[in-house]
């Protein structure tokens, strides 16, 4: 049997981060289970995406450690793919949707190397999967908002990777996009792969995921939907009413962040 | 004749060197780094001069490089840990050692040869008269202008740089947050990118001089960002745009009969402000159009 399959696919230790002097994340530990989508959910501000980035190691902790597999993360760097938030990427860059779904591949290769027909392959079935191969000579900039977050959901997919970090997919997308995310999903949960996402939504957390993760500055919770998702819980996490006004503003703002892309 | 040939040769080589290396620096928001580094190799090869008293190739090449690459930490570190803006800290660092420069070289004038009309302004018309010659300086054979051999070099290394090297360099430039998941060293590549810059400024010097470098680094590359649509079709598009600037600016220069190299900047210039309009009316125009399929 793969050794993989009897660690934790993420084990966080007493994982402290900072912004400048500002604590962002205090004492989080937490380990999830393998071949589960698990949906990290807290307020704005909360350090959903500080959390996510700590973990991939592209911010800096001050504390605590992270293992994957049970081992530290640049022996399994390309066992994860990451998705990064989409207002994170410059879509005016000067690059087609194969290119970037070809990054996925990469990693596996060596300087000096050029992505072999099977990585061209591997690329193809990806935007496949995805339903984005009529776009794959498109420039990014000509993409709406949800074909966006395919072309990145297909550069991880080539990745072939056992685990998946996703800066919430879901954030501004159209229904056909969502539908794609949540098929890709049960796909890849049917190959035993692990899904983490940042998700905003709380209306759809408990349909699409199997495990949370609450979050405010601290772990609130963690555990599989059925046992988390509770009143208690999402008081704990989002407090007063205050907190809950700001998701919503935060939910109006990305939908229409999402029209006014779809429009040009 | 022959003198113009030699003149258009180097000048070609540096546009099309600049226009690869600004490329990048364009898409990494870095021009201002370019700026930077094209200013503070004075330094550099002063130093280097005054070290060895020699000025062959690899002597001002290597010190342009350590000066470069510490142009660009030192204004990193400014930034990070002396809490900074990064664009202030950068212009401190070079204006500085650009300072440190000149002031070398007025006090060793004597013995430097280089003036600072020369490295501000470059003066590519004396590009032909400063040749290599093999063996003997009397009878030994001519191979050709200094300024020409330099710029091959560093253009033959630039171009292999980025042929091995695209890969990685395009997904650091694309995102370099990704490019750290995917295990790419991002750190390692800024620095190569930077050694191309210092490499290629100090390559460029004699032949445009420190300010009209950063002209040829930023304004071709920003032409050819405006209308490509991979990553290889800018850098073509960008050697294409510093290539024309460069004989159209030559034409000017000899009609006028004023400086090349300012001709040069000032062509570039040009092509880029045509480039905006062109797609502004393009613009116009498609919206004019009625029913026109509406792109998804």
């Amino acid at each position: 049997m793969n050794p993989d399959s009897r660690k934790a696919p993420i084990t966080v230790n007493n994982l402290n981060m900072r912004y400048q002097y500002k604590p962002v994340l205090t004492d989080v530990s937490f380990e999830i289970p393998e071949g589960k989508t698990i949906a990290i959910v807290g307020p704005n501000g909360a350090g959903k995406s500080t959390l996510l980035k700590g973990i991939m190691g592209l911010e800096p902790l001050i504390e605590g450690e992270v293992k994957f597999f049970g081992e530290p993360l640049t022996k399994k760097r390309l066992a994860t793919a990451y998705v990064p938030q989409r207002e994170e990427i410059d879509w005016d860059f000067p690059i087609d949707v194969m290119d970037v779904v070809l990054m996925g591949r990469h990693g596996q290769l060596k300087l000096w190397q050029r992505p072999s027909k099977l990585d061209y392959e591997i690329a193809e079935q990806a935007l496949k999967d995805l339903q984005m191969w009529d776009f794959k000579d498109r420039q990014i900039s000509q993409l709406s908002g949800g074909q966006q977050q395919r072309v990145f959901l297909a550069r991880a997919l080539a990745q072939q990777a056992s685990l998946y970090l996703m800066d919430e997919p879901f954030a501004g997308v159209d229904v056909a996009t969502e539908k794609a995310i949540i098929e890709l999903f049960k796909n890849l949960k049917a190959q035993g792969k692990t899904i983490v996402c940042v998700h905003h939504d709380l209306n759809t957390v408990g349909e699409y995921f199997d495990w949370i993760i609450f979050i405010n500055a601290r772990l609130v919770a963690a555990g599989p939907v059925e046992t988390v998702l509770t009143k208690e819980n999402l008081n704990k996490t989002y407090g007063g009413r205050l907190s809950l006004l700001n998701d919503l503003t935060e939910t109006m703002y990305r939908t229409r962040l999402n029209q006014a892309h779809e429009n040009d | 004749m022959i003198n113009d040939l030699w003149i258009l040769a180097t000048a070609s080589l540096v546009a099309v060197s600049c226009a690869l290396v600004g490329s990048f620096l364009i898409l990494r928001r870095q021009s201002l780094v370019g700026d930077a580094i094209s200013h503070s190799v004075l330094l550099g090869i002063v130093i280097a001069f005054l070290a060895t008293d020699s000025r062959s190739l690899p002597v001002m090449l290597g010190g342009a490089v350590m000066i470069g690459l510490l142009t660009a930490w030192l204004s990193d570190s400014l930034h990070k840990f002396g809490k900074l803006q990064s664009d202030a800290s950068i212009g401190i660092v070079f204006t500085l050692f650009f300072a440190l420069g000149v002031i070398l070289i007025s006090l060793y004038a004597g013995q430097v040869d280089l003036d600072q009309e020369c490295v501000l302004y470059g003066e590519i018309a004396f590009v032909p008269f400063d040749t290599i010659v093999w063996g003997n300086p009397e009878t030994g054979v001519d191979l050709g202008p200094r300024a020409l051999w330099a710029i091959g070099i560093v253009f033959l290394i630039v171009l292999i740089s980025i042929l091995i090297g695209f890969n990685r360099l395009q997904t650091v430039a694309f995102h370099p947050s990704l490019a750290v998941s995917l295990g790419i060293n991002v750190v390692f590549w800024h620095y190569f990118l930077m050694t191309l810059v210092s490499l290629t400024t100090v390559a460029s010097f004699d032949a445009v001089g420190a300010i009209l470098v950063v002209a040829l680094l930023v304004i071709p590359a920003s032409s050819a960002y405006l209308i490509a649509k991979s990553l290889k079709g800018m850098l073509w598009l960008a050697s294409a745009y510093g290539l024309a600037s460069v004989m159209i600016g030559y034409a000017v220069s000899y009609k006028l009969d004023s400086s090349i190299s300012a001709s040069i900047a000032v062509s570039a210039g040009g092509l880029l402000l045509a480039t905006v309009l062109a797609l502004e009316i393009r613009k116009r125009k498609r919206r004019l159009q009625p029913n026109r399929p509406v792109g998804i």
